[in-house]
């Protein structure tokens, strides 16, 4: 009986099947949940499994082996400094670029570099360093880092530092603030969203970044990339699974800090 | 004044030192050495030296790069396109969950989802090369592809569909006619991204290509290259001056056509309003 009613519920599910137009997103659907998620489901189980069994043992291999956690340090380390120097020369940058009516024409001619294959880049970093006989180790590295990855703090915060309402400012000076208490109070504040979502977008590929640490400090310095690559090279999937999955949940609790920030900003402006 | 001449300096320093680089490998292209000499003065040996003693390897690259961003892209395009009309009609709660897994590849460090993606094919035992690499790309372009055709149909007035389906248009025709036209340009845009980032991948490529199928694309035979003990051959600073020249003008063009438009754009604007 029950089967047969089961039944007749399925047949009645067909017929309400139609050709609506949100059938088109299906194959989309079902491509990204067999090759995006579906692979980063098999790297969260190779994190557990050891020696063929569900056990912690790569995270504890992972957190009491020295080598290990002094790449960590170090690329936690370069990421810290490359972002906060991108900070530093970047602000200045977007901000003078707001003011000019040429600004996003020259955000566009900043950002342009970065289309050139990055290999190439660093080639040619490599080789002016060596040119000039500068040595090549940390200090060269985070050259590297700053010189790759700054147009991704410019972006975001030339973006939010042009929208920004004059109003406030000019009210601020109107009521006696002198120019740096002006900015200090007013456009540095509101323009904290492009300053969070540039830091993360400097901070992680920072510390992700294959290669470029590789080739500026010949093989002398290595971030965790370099060592998430190098453990799957040398086959030890499992601590390879739970590194990679650090810098997964890196990834998904920064861009759920930006949402955050993003989320109130767009309240904000509605009042 | 004197603050504004600063700025000016600033602005001009950055820009250089942007520049710097891709200057100076086109400037030593014309010396025929690689570690940024001129020993014989000005000379056009490495140009030459492409087309009469390059390596094989070099043009096997270029060819299998080519073919990998036509093949992926043009996949990504109809996948991305299709989807997104599909995604954009969904239930909210659901389209939202669509959109953040739509999300994942692109906020994801990229060397995490090369790792994924070659555990996941040695898992399942795909056949190595072209398949992998080909369904790897395809997975990490579409999502830009969805993402530069959604605002399209978000500035869609749903009318106009409504109004084709009154007048007698089948759905289908309807969709054709209306909806396709209208997201055109997002189309385009989104093919053109999709072709540039698969063009440009390192990491994703060089961690599925498989040690013995032998296949390159130029970046990873580049970076085999680079730390090859001998060094890098001349013949290199014209290959990459001359992807240069062709990356920034593309670009170039690109992004002063859209000024031109949204110029012209807000011109008619003008005109209307007076």
């Amino acid at each position: 009986m029950k089967a047969k009613e089961f039944g007749k519920k399925l047949i009645g599910k067909v017929k309400h099947f139609r050709l609506t137009r949100s059938v088109f997103s299906y194959p989309y659907i079902i491509f990204m949940l067999i090759f995006v998620v579906t692979p980063l489901v098999i790297v969260l189980v190779n994190a557990f499994i050891y020696d063929g069994h569900f056990s912690f043992r790569n995270f504890g291999a992972f957190f009491t082996d020295a080598s290990s956690l002094s790449v960590l340090a170090t690329s936690l380390a370069v990421g810290v400094i490359t972002t906060v120097l991108c900070f530093v020369i970047g602000y200045p940058v977007a901000y003078i670029l707001s003011k000019w009516s040429s600004g996003s024409i020259i955000v566009v001619l900043i950002i342009l570099p970065m289309w050139v294959n990055f290999l190439i880049r660093t080639y040619a970093l490599q080789n002016i360093f060596e040119g000039i006989g500068i040595k090549l180790g940390m200090g060269t590295v985070i050259f590297g880092m700053v010189y790759n990855f700054i147009p991704y703090m410019i972006m975001p915060l030339h973006t939010t530092i042009t929208n920004i309402d004059k109003c406030y400012a000019e009210a601020a000076q109107d009521l006696g603030a002198n120019p740096v208490v002006t900015f200090l109070k007013t456009t540095l504040p509101l323009s904290m969203p492009g300053i969070i979502s540039g830091i993360t977008m400097v901070f992680i590929p920072t510390i992700s970044a294959f290669a470029i640490s590789e080739l500026l400090s010949k093989n002398s310095i290595m971030l965790f990339g370099d060592s998430i690559n190098l453990k799957f090279t040398n086959q030890l999937y499992g601590v390879g699974s739970v590194m990679s999955l650090l810098m997964l949940v890196l990834v998904l609790i920064s861009n759920f800090i930006i949402g955050k920030i993003n989320k109130g900003e767009a309240a904000r402006n509605l009042w | 004044m004197v603050k504004k001449l600063a700025e000016r300096g600033y602005i001009f320093l950055i820009l250089a030192l942007m520049y710097a680089p891709i200057v100076m490998v086109i400037v030593f292209s014309f010396s025929n050495t690689t570690n940024f000499t001129f020993p014989d003065g000005f000379t056009l040996e490495a140009y030459k030296s492409l087309f009469t003693s390059a390596p094989a390897k070099l043009w096997d690259s270029l060819k299998n790069t080519v073919v990998i961003a036509v093949v992926s892209s043009v996949a990504s395009t109809l996948i991305g396109s299709i989807a997104a009309v599909g995604i954009f009609n969904l239930k909210p709660r659901v389209r939202k969950v669509v959109e953040n897994i739509n999300q994942l590849p692109i906020i994801n460090s990229e060397i995490v989802m090369a790792v994924s993606l070659m555990l996941f094919f040695s898992t399942f035992a795909f056949p190595q090369g072209y398949v992998r690499l080909i369904i790897g790309h395809i997975s990490f372009c579409t999502p830009y592809v969805v993402l530069s055709v959604m605002p399209r149909l978000m500035q869609m007035d749903p009318n106009i569909y409504e109004a084709a389906l009154d007048l007698g248009a089948s759905p289908i025709k309807a969709l054709f006619k209306v909806i396709l036209p209208i997201i055109f340009p997002g189309i385009v845009s989104g093919f053109a991204m999709a072709f540039t980032i698969s063009l440009d991948d390192f990491i994703i490529t060089q961690l599925n290509k498989g040690a013995s199928t032998g296949i390159d694309t130029l970046s990873t035979y580049l970076y085999s290259s680079l730390r090859n003990a001998s060094g890098l051959r001349p013949l290199w600073l014209p290959v990459f001056s001359i992807i240069i020249v062709v990356v920034v003008a593309a670009v170039l063009i690109i992004n002063l056509r859209s000024y031109k438009k949204v110029g012209t754009e807000k011109e008619k604007k003008n005109e209307k309003s007076r």
